[in-house]
């Protein structure tokens, strides 16, 4: 005799409801740290300990929240760039390079000095700090956007190697032009190229002394609401997003194809050297080698994972933010990869959910009574 | 610097790229985009060390580092042809869920000496003149299977019937299936073989060709070049061969820039600023996006495309 149940799957037909999407990614999640754990305790670790001490490293004190939206900066930017690029199916997986370039270019202003680093205002310093580091990052990011409209080059393949040749790059200027003395980094910014911290005012709030939140997060935040407006509120978006789903419909609306890819990877490039800005100057006050712990692919985990929504990258970025934090904590240090690729393959694994409805089904007739 | 010496280690260098580009033409041939290789490389090339190391047999190792990538690829299959997932961020995340499990596994074995794959001379070949000294004297015995793997390759996919069925599932799959194909199996069978040879790059590195274990440096990129290779090379692994030695020797010359004071007749500057290293170590890079350019204008001229399925997943029954 069969079972009396079977599965049925079949493909929905009607809406997605609301909640789904976010009940598969946090699923997802949750089980991405339960897979974590049995391999943890395969190799003979402790999961329930390494978690604790995760857990504490990352949420236990003020002073390490504040590392957690630290580290969460840089992903946000970066993820709001990738999640517009993606909008348009355009792989973008060039943020690291991007991310450098962005701190190379915002560099410039202190150590070459572009401008008296004693008497300009700290404001303008700063301003002309971030357009540099989107300027860089923008430029860097129209080279596979140009190759890509222009030539069909994979801009997968470019923006990797690009990325490549961008740590080199920046590893040339500070062993070399801008050494301090000889070690592999810069001097440290004068206090005027600063991004203003809370620690900063600790004088005047006791709270705030050691704390090292800096005016980055507010950075990412406003990028958040701008890329928003523009993809629900302007032309622009929509067509981005007309692209995106359907590019035949659009060339035969008459939009510009090679222009909005060109223009997209810049944006998305200029948002990850804005992170690059916003770490130099709110974080290490230098540019020296890996001033990116993968920061640009993380960002691509969580460009997906927030589902491309602006809103939703905002609480990802925290998330992973938390897992950088207590990630460099532990041993060993491969987990904190395991953990975001495990993360990342459950959640493109649970849109099936999304798309076809699986439920329990009776196969055999009700017994006659 | 000598040519002797820069084609010698451009055989050798280029032989695992080979190996991971051939394995992705096969897996893209059948309509799969697997953008994982750098990472199934590593766990390869980890599996494959540890493994030797804990047995003293190199040939275990090298069985380790196989099954090691054909494993890790087979999450990929699964993700990508039965939950329809985008084989771009799949792709990605088994880049990440490999180096993950490589350095997590991996733990403790830097400045360890594994046994090796011996070096190897074939008996009558090395014997002919200047020829046989470069190209069948002395070189590590996955060279020389790596020679053998490009025409099997080439005669596979162009002149084999199963050769037949892999490129219908990847370019047509729904007419392959009508044809009573199993355009699933097929799929599954070369993402599977895809790995498998991804591992084997892996495992050409660590106990091969150079061999040690230095986590995620040990790659160092070589799986995204051999991505990029495939493109270049037009889905012909016998272009791919070419492309993977050329790109060895050219690293090796990058190398010897280095040493001498003298570079043709002029002080080299190179030597005098080491700093200017950093712009040789570009190249490899730049030269790879370069070659795609071309590549990707020489194939539209042609008319030779991607396979036409790829990265679409195939649902039976919906129009493709």
């Amino acid at each position: 005799m069969s079972a009396p149940y079977r599965l049925r799957i079949q493909k929905r037909t009607e809406e997605v409801p609301r909640w789904l999407p976010m009940a598969t990614s946090i699923g997802a999640i949750v089980l991405a740290f339960l897979i974590s754990g049995v391999i943890l305790a395969i190799i003979g670790g402790d999961p329930i300990r390494t978690f604790r001490y995760f857990y504490n490293a990352a949420f236990g004190s003020w002073g390490a929240l504040s590392d957690v939206v630290v580290k969460a900066t840089p992903l946000l930017l970066i993820g709001l760039g990738c999640g517009l690029a993606f909008r348009m199916r355009l792989w973008n997986i060039g943020a690291e390079g991007q991310f450098y370039m962005g701190a190379f270019f915002a560099s410039l202003v202190p150590l070459v000095p572009l401008v008296d680093m004693q008497t300009t205002p700290r404001f303008v310093i700063l301003v002309m700090m971030a357009l540099l580091g989107m300027l860089g990052g923008g430029l860097y990011g129209f080279i596979p956007g140009w190759l890509k409209a222009k030539f069909h080059v994979s801009e997968i393949i470019s923006t990797l190697m690009l990325n490549y040749v961008a740590v080199f790059w920046n590893n040339y200027w500070i062993y070399s032009e801008f050494s301090d003395a000889g070690f592999q980094m810069t001097p440290m910014f004068p206090k005027s190229a600063w991004l203003p911290r809370l620690a900063d005012y600790a004088r005047e709030v006791k709270a705030f002394s050691g704390i090292t939140l800096h005016l980055g997060v507010v950075f990412g935040i406003i990028a958040a609401f701008i890329i928003w407006i523009i993809m629900t509120r302007s032309r622009w978006g929509y067509e981005i997003n007309l692209i995106g789903d359907n590019p035949q419909a659009a060339r035969y609306a008459g939009i510009d194809i090679t222009r909005n890819v060109i223009l997209v990877f810049m944006l998305s490039g200029a948002l990850a050297g804005l992170a690059g800005m916003s770490e130099v100057s709110g974080v290490v006050h230098r540019l020296q080698e890996r001033i990116s712990t993968n920061y640009g692919f993380s960002g691509v985990i969580v460009a997906w994972l927030a589902k491309l929504n602006p809103f939703a990258t905002i609480l990802v970025s925290f998330l992973f933010g938390a897992l950088i934090v207590a990630g460099r904590e532990i041993q060993p240090s491969g987990l904190y990869f395991f953990i975001q690729g495990t993360i990342l393959f459950l959640v493109i694994s649970s849109d099936v959910l999304l798309r076809y409805k699986i439920e329990l089904v009776r196969t055999a007739p009700e017994a006659v009574k | 610097m000598s040519l002797e010496i820069i084609l010698r280690s451009g055989l050798a260098t280029g032989t695992i790229l080979l190996f991971a580009a051939i394995g992705e033409i096969l897996t893209e041939l059948a309509g799969i985009q697997n953008l994982g290789v750098e990472g199934m490389m590593l766990l390869g090339a980890m599996a494959a060390f540890k493994t030797a190391l804990a047995t003293g047999s190199p040939w275990l190792g090298l069985l380790a580092g196989i099954a090691a990538g054909g494993l890790l690829s087979l999450a990929h299959a699964l993700v990508t042809i039965h939950f329809q997932a985008d084989q771009v961020v799949s792709g990605l995340s088994l880049t990440f869920l490999g180096t993950g499990l490589a350095l997590v596994l991996g733990e403790g074995l830097t400045g360890q000496n594994a046994p090796l794959i011996p070096n190897v001379t074939i008996p009558l070949a090395s014997k002919i003149p200047w020829f046989g000294r470069i190209f069948f004297a002395d070189l590590n015995l996955l060279v020389y299977i790596g020679y053998l793997l490009i025409p099997i390759a080439w005669w596979y996919i162009n002149k084999t019937r199963p050769g037949m069925h892999l490129r219908a599932v990847g370019e047509k799959p729904a007419a392959a299936d009508s044809l009573g194909i199993n355009v699933y199996g097929v799929r599954y069978f070369y993402t599977f073989v895809g790995g498998c040879l991804a591992g084997l790059a892996g495992a050409a590195i660590s106990i091969a060709i150079s061999p040690g274990w230095y986590s995620n440096l040990t790659t160092s990129g070589q799986g995204w070049i051999a991505v990029a290779l495939v493109i270049f090379a037009q889905w012909n692994p016998m272009r791919a061969a070419l492309g993977g030695y050329l790109f060895g020797m050219l690293r090796r010359f990058m190398l010897d820039l280095q040493g001498p004071m003298l570079l043709f007749g002029m002080r080299n500057p190179f030597f005098y600023n080491h700093n200017l290293v950093f712009f040789l170590q570009m190249m490899p890079f730049l030269l790879t996006i370069i070659a795609l350019v071309w590549g990707s204008a020489s194939a539209r001229r042609q008319r030779i495309g991607a396979p036409g399925a790829l990265g679409t997943p195939y649902v039976r029954g919906e129009r493709g």
